[in-house]
């Protein structure tokens, strides 16, 4: 089976998949539920296009498939301010600075690594399937009795919320300094590593090993 | 949709973010393994604020979280630019200089 072949199918059954995510959201529970089932494809869809692909620069815009579908998880979860920040931040940002590692990256040549991905999928997936198979049975959660429906009114409100938890002195002030100096701390240091003199760093001999 | 289709959803995200951690012989993709695994915990946070509590305590890590990973990206990358001047290869296997 050669590498065009494969490739088909992938994308082939990553397409039904997505139908099927639709249609069982729609089913379901209407409108929110075709919702639900467009973010969860985005998502899931985005992560296993980027294991798949080959090539950084693709892997590396498949994750903004995924990171727009966590800012639509965080819509329907009434959270309108962590969508923004999750778009300003992760697409417009960490997206950004993965790219940069295409500059690093040679091209990957060798064939399609699908004996390198399934056994590791196949691993990974049995044990998280064990653990949620445990979770599901056991665990009984307590979900909030009437959830709210407030829809875009109570996700702006959390925003406003969430900037009067920012500043106020008995909330979340502390944690919210602390993140702006890590933040501070780990930009310039990143910036000190990254633009160190040259005659720093001298290549290792390639002869040692 | 209940809780139980969010935490699905990230249980699977997660999985496919230790997956790429583990599959792919590439820094870039460890990264990208990373965020995937970050942007699952931040579906729990949420989805388990969202449907449990009255407070914002989840929501409140989630943002911390976001906040942490673009920290994390900023070294991670420079740390990767180091890697690459000295090694000419960005691949984890290759960074041993310390074990001789």
């Amino acid at each position: 089976m050669n590498d065009r072949m494969l490739q088909r199918i992938f994308y082939g059954v990553l397409t039904l998949l997505t139908l099927a995510a639709l249609g069982v959201g729609l089913a379901s529970a209407g409108a929110e539920g075709l919702a639900f089932g467009l973010f969860a494809a985005m998502t899931i869809g985005g992560a296993l296009v980027c294991i798949w692909e080959r090539s950084v620069v693709r892997s590396a815009f498949s994750l903004m498939a995924t990171f727009t579908g966590v800012a639509g998880f965080f819509i329907l979860l009434e959270s309108a301010f962590l969508a923004m920040a999750q778009l300003l931040i992760y697409v417009g940002g960490i997206l950004a600075l993965l790219l940069f590692g295409v500059m690093m990256s040679p091209p990957d040549l060798a064939e399609r690594s699908l004996w390198r991905v399934l056994p590791g999928l196949g691993l990974v997936g049995l044990a998280v399937g064990w653990v949620s198979w445990q979770v599901a049975g056991s665990v009984d959660w307590v979900v909030r009795a009437g959830t709210p429906t407030g829809g875009a009114e109570a996700a702006i409100g959390t925003a406003e919320r969430i900037g009067v938890g920012f500043l106020a002195p008995d909330q979340y002030v502390v944690a919210f300094e602390l993140a702006g100096v890590v933040l501070t701390v780990a930009l310039v240091a990143s910036v000190y590593i990254a633009r160190r003199r040259v005659s720093d760093l001298e290549p290792l001999p390639k002869e040692q090993s | 949709m209940g809780l139980e289709a969010y935490v699905a959803v990230s249980a699977a995200l997660f999985a496919l973010g230790i997956v790429a951690i583990v599959t792919r012989r590439n820094v870039i993709y460890v990264l990208m393994g990373i965020e995937m695994i970050l942007n699952a915990a931040n579906i729990n946070f949420v989805a388990f604020n969202r449907f449990g509590g009255n407070g914002l305590d989840g929501r409140m890590f989630a943002i911390f979280t976001i906040i942490l990973a673009a920290a994390e990206a900023a070294v991670a990358l420079a740390i990767v630019l180091n890697v690459f001047y000295l090694l000419d290869s960005i691949k984890p296997s290759d960074a041993d200089t310390l074990r001789e």
